[in-house]
């Protein structure tokens, strides 16, 4: 029987994410040095987990209130405005299962078929295919090594018709980590007024930025009511694997996406939500200890890239750096597919982040120093033979 | 003076770093750092580096013991004499003045069990200023200066690609 008749023909038309291909290749593979992941090396600290553990013990099994547990959604307003100078009330808060839940729900909240969506790319990859699951037609818009691949206002003018009704803005990036200063927001700020449209603000990495402290476009004021703000606990308390996240915005937003979630997910894991709580209220010191591990890192790996022929510019967000490779005369992919043959070190190539993204890679520094000074070496002598 | 903290705390960390990674972290040349490295080596501001080394695994015959220690406090000197007799001992690898119940505690190392408690019995009860001793020996060693000591400290749990 053909099956495939019944499958939703939106669904098979999305491509699988570029990713697989390379995670096939490199399971298969012995002493594999992998710099190809996107989520931190450390665990998540020990005080977090034990009150992860606590409550287990307590018997808090239990179903949570749709929106989050009233005390977390609390933590969650007084982080705001500690870190970002944004305040927010409860009912504007909803908690979900980590960034991408959230991201899925804003666009099934603001999106209606043919309306379309600003993506700049090159950017993580759940961004399109969500979109088109809302029935919405995604715009890419490009952004440059020579801009620092932050969105200009030029490009942002270009790419809006009179469908736009939303620009995806996801900063400190991954994979390229570019971050937008505050001039820079404030300038698309302008247009985003100009033209009404919305921002979904996918911050999960705000924690992560090096040398100044993230701006976000919430922090307009007159902007606040149309930007929804997307965080989350993975990154910055190294928790991908509890899967928790969450979204800052309007009421009513929040009151619509809160519908879905009730129906789709119910509340999110409770363990994970008593343990987010710790995070929030003693997490602080981790954060910034483990952001100063990666900026160490992070001085290491530019510099030994530089040093080996491929230039990248100085990445201040995240903990991604986004190399040129167009030097060796090969796709991003034949390069990183290469390397990975022929030295067994794991990067993704740049054009699984969007076509902009071809002739370079995506370099992660969340990883040993040994593993990078390991990795370093073996590029070293890759690129040496490339060149002959 | 802060990039002397960072350097040190690198180098607590990591003893083995590389002038060529110091120098990126710091934004200084590697000349530079190895400069400041010698002269917190001057300074005894770094006194010396050690390899942590899990002796179980290899065929070595080691036993540790972490002794309790009271003293009498000598006029003048305080613990420090004392101190000073029980650190002489090349069996000693650490010794720490504590507040508290007792006054010393002392880290030894010996070949067997006998080895140690004949040292205590006969080196360190015996010192005149020494008025009790309690033996403790280390069964199993978890963690020092901040390493795991199992075999799943370096174990890296995620997927090779995500």
């Amino acid at each position: 029987m053909d099956v495939t008749k019944f499958i939703n023909p939106t669904v098979s038309a999305i491509k699988p994410s570029g990713i697989r291909k390379f995670f096939d290749l490199a399971s298969s593979m012995e002493d594999v040095v992998s710099l190809s992941i996107g989520e931190p090396d450390f665990d998540t600290p020990w005080h977090i987990r034990d009150i992860g553990i606590y409550s287990l013990e307590k018997g808090r099994t239990h179903y949570l209130a749709n929106a989050g547990l009233m005390e977390l959604r609390e933590e969650i307003t007084r982080y705001m405005y500690r870190r970002f100078s944004l305040a927010y009330e409860t009912n504007q808060v909803l908690v979900t299962v980590g960034g991408s839940e959230a991201i899925d729900l804003a666009f099934r909240v603001l999106l209606s078929p043919g309306d379309e969506v600003i993506i700049p790319e090159p950017c993580f990859v759940c961004y399109e295919p969500l979109c088109r699951l809302a029935g919405a037609i995604p715009v890419k818009l490009e952004t440059k090594a020579e801009d620092e691949f932050m969105v200009t206002p030029e490009g942002l003018e270009q790419a809006i018709t009179e469908k736009t009704r939303l620009l995806v803005l996801s900063y400190p990036n991954n994979p390229t980590g570019a971050i937008m200063p505050e001039e820079a927001v404030r300038k698309l700020g302008e247009i985003i007024k100009k033209h009404d449209l919305y921002v979904v603000s996918d911050e999960i990495y705000a924690e992560l930025t090096y040398g100044g402290k993230h701006f976000s476009m919430a922090q307009i004021p007159e902007l606040k009511d149309q930007v929804l703000v997307v965080n989350g606990f993975s990154k910055a308390y190294a928790m991908t694997g509890w899967r928790l996240g969450f979204v800052c915005g309007h009421p009513e937003v929040v009151k619509m996406m809160t519908k879905l979630h009730q129906f789709g997910i119910m509340s999110a894991s409770t363990t994970a939500q008593y343990a987010a709580v710790e995070a929030l209220r003693n997490g602080d010191e981790d954060v910034a200890a483990m952001r100063e591990e990666y900026d160490d890192r992070r001085h290491i790996i530019v510099d030994g890239l530089r040093a080996i022929g491929c230039p990248c510019f100085e990445p201040r967000g995240a903990f991604y750096v986004f190399p040129d490779v167009r030097a060796f005369n090969m796709t991003s992919e034949a390069f990183c597919e290469a390397l990975l043959r022929e030295e067994h070190v794991a990067i993704v190539p740049g054009n699984a982040f969007g076509a902009p993204g071809e002739g370079f890679a995506r370099v992660s520094y969340a990883s040993s120093l040994d593993n990078i000074s390991k990795a370093l070496e073996r590029m070293e002598r890759f690129t040496r033979k490339l060149r002959g | 003076m802060e990039n002397q903290e960072k350097l040190l705390r690198q180098l607590e960390k990591n003893a083995k770093i590389s002038p060529e990674q110091l120098s990126s972290i710091l934004a200084k040349k590697p000349e530079d750092v190895s400069a400041m490295i010698e002269d917190c080596e001057k300074n005894k501001i770094i006194v010396g580096y050690n390899a942590l080394i899990d002796w179980d695994k290899t065929n070595r015959e080691l036993v540790t013991a972490m002794i309790e220690v009271k003293v009498t406090p000598q006029r003048g000197e305080g613990f420090d004499r004392v101190a000073a007799r029980i650190y002489q001992y090349p069996e000693v690898t650490s010794v720490y003045l504590l507040s508290g119940g007792y006054d010393l505690v002392v880290m030894i190392e010996g070949k067997t069990l006998k080895e140690v408690a004949h040292f205590v019995s006969s080196k360190l009860a015996t010192i005149d200023a020494v008025v009790s001793t309690a033996t403790h020996f280390v069964l199993k060693k978890y963690k020092d200066k901040g390493v795991l000591f199992q075999e799943e400290a370096d174990e890296d749990k995620r997927m090779v690609v995500v």
